[in-house]
């Protein structure tokens, strides 16, 4: 099934012309050319008949150097979830409820695992009954002819690399997204709501989300020309978008924002925002979907608008507050780290320290004003942070492709690119605020989603796991 | 017979032990405690959240002594716990009624 096998091509060049070039590229003759002279040529092969394409795929050698890489990247990005994001999660919350976060991450990584093998894989990236152009049902969400993973042989190939590879790397994907959503509600969702939650989350709102961004010709935000290489809207964006939904949806904690709910262990929190940064590299340089210049690139401008966000959060702090602190420094990497995630593959190093100062400061003030302003309890602030700096991210991600900004894409109209970029933001919000409010809804008039009160003071990791994280005597 | 109990900055504790050893003291109670007196505590801050943290942890040290040595272990402790900043704790004296230790049923000053 050729069509299969190139499926989510719209991720490395759209058919805008603006993403970058890979080994998948028609026109590419030989690997390691400078992304500037292969990016004109993209352009020929995007408008290429569907059958071009997967022959052009079906002639690429596959490549050992691509997937040793590419099955390094999936483990760091599982990294992410599990402990990282798990930690840094963990960290901020109370003592009693430490376990509760992360049996919701690691739940979370089994759970999704199962779904993404049954019908996930399928519906975000099967492209049967696609067509370049052509807006129709699955524009937005994929077949089921790839369910429990049809066809998927040893020879299976995406691209240079093995096809099972793919299938596991984009599950690393499909499992932090929902994960990321558990730090708006921490502290008071029922278990059973959060898992159903994620299960109906992950498969009513990520999957047509991925599918439409990364589904090739044919998908809905890909035919637009939305610039996302490695999942600001799909992921952040959507994900933030949700936790603004769930914390106004479910009601804030017991107390808050009077009683004092500190960080119970700032240790973890650093070391799952230190593995986050690790991990990252394998979520955005894993995105070329193959060891080259691209995904060398991608991993630099990372680093550059990490560094760039954590400075950017800690000058903005020490300026209001006259304090740098540690939970700061940590909370402005990963700013940077998910404002990175878009224009990861076609920023240069300069636009990604703007776009890192940017994202940095930003979210300085919506994680550390607005919520308390606007009295929305999004405890651990996936709003503040993922969603605000997904929403920078993709909107800079535009004029910052541009050569003329420093950029490796092929964005010649900086307003143009930004407007397009401001049409898949918008989009995205909408769709995550409609879907998870009508998700949130569903099962708190069924199942309930929240604790009661009692269990709540208790803590969830007693109330409803029925263990303590510290048994110190 | 006299009860000393001080509340002592937690950093003094080895030197104030070692004082009370010197002024022949032979056992104490030592306990982590929390409070104020004139030393206020701090504020700390999360992503914008200000929690003022009032009480300050603390070690109560609780001796019982013969009358006329209580005098030398106050002073024992004064001079060990002693930083001449606020917050360096009190010392409270009482007098203490009975004294038995329990193997021997022995009372008073034999039992102390």
């Amino acid at each position: 099934m050729p069509c299969e096998r190139r499926a989510g091509n719209a991720r490395r060049h759209g058919p805008a012309g603006i993403a970058r070039p890979t080994p998948s590229c028609p026109t590419q003759t030989s690997r390691g050319m400078r992304p500037r002279r292969i990016l004109p040529l993209l352009g020929v092969g995007l408008v290429l008949p569907l059958d071009a394409f997967a022959q052009t795929v079906h002639t690429l050698p596959p490549d050992s150097g691509d997937t040793a890489w590419m099955l390094t990247a999936t483990m760091l990005v599982l990294l992410m979830t599990i402990p990282g994001l798990a930690l840094f999660y963990g960290g901020m919350v109370r003592a009693k409820n430490l376990l509760s976060v992360l049996m919701q991450c690691f739940a979370i990584t089994a759970l999704v695992t199962v779904l993404w093998m049954l019908y996930g894989y399928s519906l975000a990236f099967s492209s049967a009954g696609m067509h370049a152009g052509t807006f129709n049902l699955h524009s937005i969400v994929g077949g089921l002819d790839r369910a429990l993973l049809a066809g998927l042989t040893p020879a299976s190939r995406y691209q240079t690399v093995p096809e099972s590879v793919f299938v596991m790397f984009q599950l690393t994907f499909a499992i932090i997204t929902p994960a990321l959503i558990v730090g708006a509600f921490a502290e008071r969702m029922k278990f059973s709501a959060m898992l159903w939650f994620s299960a109906l989350w992950f498969t009513l709102a990520y999957l047509p989300m991925a599918h439409m961004v990364w589904g090739g010709p044919g998908s809905l935000l890909g035919d637009l020309g939305v610039i996302d290489f490695a999942g600001g809207t799909v992921v952040h964006i959507n994900a933030g978008i949700a936790g603004l939904v769930a914390c106004l949806v479910i009601g804030k904690r017991r107390g808050w924002p009077h009683t004092p709910m500190p960080p119970h262990n700032m240790g973890y929190t650093v070391i799952g925002a230190s593995l986050l940064w690790l991990g990252w590299f394998g979520f955005n340089a894993g995105s070329a979907v193959a060891a080259n210049g691209s995904a060398g690139m991608a991993m630099l401008v990372t680093q550059i608008a990490t560094a760039a966000a954590a400075i950017g959060w800690t000058a903005a702090e020490w300026i209001a507050h006259r304090r740098a602190s540690v939970l700061g420094i940590v909370s402005g990497a990963v700013a940077g780290l998910v404002a990175v995630t878009p224009a990861a593959g076609t920023c240069g190093p300069g636009g990604a320290l703007v776009l890192g100062l940017v994202a940095g400061t930003v979210c300085f003030f919506t994680a550390t004003r607005l919520k308390y302003r606007l009295g929305y309890d999004d405890a651990l602030d996936v709003f503040g942070v993922h969603a605000i700096a997904g929403i920078v991210g993709a909107l800079l991600t535009g004029p910052l492709a541009a050569p003329a900004l420093g950029g490796f894409g092929t964005v010649e109209s900086l307003g143009g690119q930004l407007w397009i970029q401001a049409k898949g933001v918008a989009f995205t919000i909408a769709w995550s605020a409609v879907l998870s409010w009508a998700i949130l809804k569903l099962i708190d008039r069924t199942l309930g989603l929240r604790v009661n009160t009692e269990q709540e003071q208790m803590g969830l990791d007693l109330a409803e796991h029925e263990e303590r994280a510290y048994n110190l005597s | 017979m006299k009860w000393i109990t001080a509340v002592i900055k937690p950093f003094t504790l080895d030197d104030v032990r070692e004082a009370l050893a010197e002024a022949g003291v032979q056992g104490m109670t030592v306990t982590e405690v929390k409070g104020f007196g004139r030393q206020h505590g701090h504020t700390e801050l999360y992503r914008g959240a200000e929690y003022v943290v009032d009480f300050l942890p603390k070690l109560k040290i609780e001796v019982a002594v013969a009358d006329e040595h209580a005098d030398q272990v106050i002073e024992a402790i004064t001079a060990a716990a002693r930083t001449g900043k606020v917050g360096d704790g009190k010392i409270f004296v009482s007098a203490l009624e009975q004294v038995i230790r329990i193997r021997t049923q022995e009372v008073d000053s034999d039992a102390l």
